[in-house]
């Protein structure tokens, strides 16, 4: 089971509302590479996993990627909060805010709302690692974006922090997808 | 002298304690007034937390992130699974 640490994984600031800037980040809570995708991807994908390690890696990184959406809801919960309506209608957020106000809700940077067709557990370990490192492969890259579009440095401290744990978690499902394969080309042999 | 410990009988004892904290909390939630709740909440707290020092003394780690000690070599990624029933 779950429990929750009343405390955010790395610590978030905004130099003030920004809609412009939430409309993109809100692509990593809720969109196609996003934080609620790659958690339930991996949290989903787990149970079906060949080794106690490869379990391991996929709850603790599927639980860090709930971390990370908390994170990016707290940049667009602050990014929102207090945005005037015309900024609200410049930055071409109005329709977000007919359905949504300045709440937090799983779209991408389009408003497109996040469906479980984004991810995939295909009950075969190495489709499924492969999977995982493209997944991380698109999240950084997408940071990388939102970094090239952010006007504000203090989130783009945070998208550099978010950026970073994707590159870790690539590197931890290469070495989970060598250990996954010894174990099954072990088992091939009799 | 140490009673012996079976490992799903300190489970079953954890998710008693655990599900009565967190049926408390929630009650708590709304009635944060209830000095009784509030009591029995942190009764059941403190056994919780003793209650699962022995179980990870005995088999390991419950938490991760450092939430939990493994002390000699890395016992996390130990079977079973939660799911492994
Ligand atoms: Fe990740």
């Amino acid at each position: 089971m779950w429990a929750y640490e009343k405390k955010l994984e790395y610590p978030v600031k905004v130099s003030g509302p920004n809609p412009k800037l939430a409309k993109v980040v809100v692509t990593q809570y809720g969109g196609p590479d996003g934080e609620l995708a790659a958690s339930l991807r991996y949290l989903t994908q787990r149970y079906t996993m060949p080794t106690s390690q490869a379990k391991g890696v996929l709850t603790d990184i599927g639980t860090e990627e709930l971390a990370h959406m908390e994170i990016v809801a707290a940049l667009v919960y602050n990014l929102l909060k207090g945005a005037p309506l015309s900024e609200i209608k410049a930055a071409g957020m109005d329709g977000y805010y007919a359905d949504h106000d300045r709440s937090v809700y799983f779209v991408n940077g389009d408003g497109v709302p996040w469906v479980a067709a984004y991810i995939q557990s295909k009950g075969d370990p190495i489709a499924d690692l492969h999977d995982n490192m493209a997944a991380e492969e698109k999240a950084r890259a997408t940071y990388e974006h939102l970094i090239n579009l952010s006007d504000d440095p203090q989130v783009t401290d945070v998208l550099r922090f978010l950026r970073e744990r994707e590159v870790v978690h690539f590197q931890r499902f290469g070495e989970t997808l060598n250990i996954v394969q010894d174990f099954l080309d072990r088992r091939k042999v009799w | 002298m140490r009673t012996p410990i079976n490992r799903e009988e300190l489970l079953l004892r954890i998710q008693a304690l655990e599900f009565a904290a967190l049926d408390l909390n929630l009650y708590l939630n709304t009635h944060p007034g209830d000095a009784r709740a509030l009591a029995d909440f942190n009764q059941i707290s403190a056994a919780l937390a003793q209650t699962r020092k022995a179980y990870e003394q005995a088999f390991g780690p419950l938490m991760n992130y450092g939430h939990s000690l493994s002390c000699g070599r890395w016992a996390w990624i130990d079977e079973p699974w939660p799911w492994e029933v």
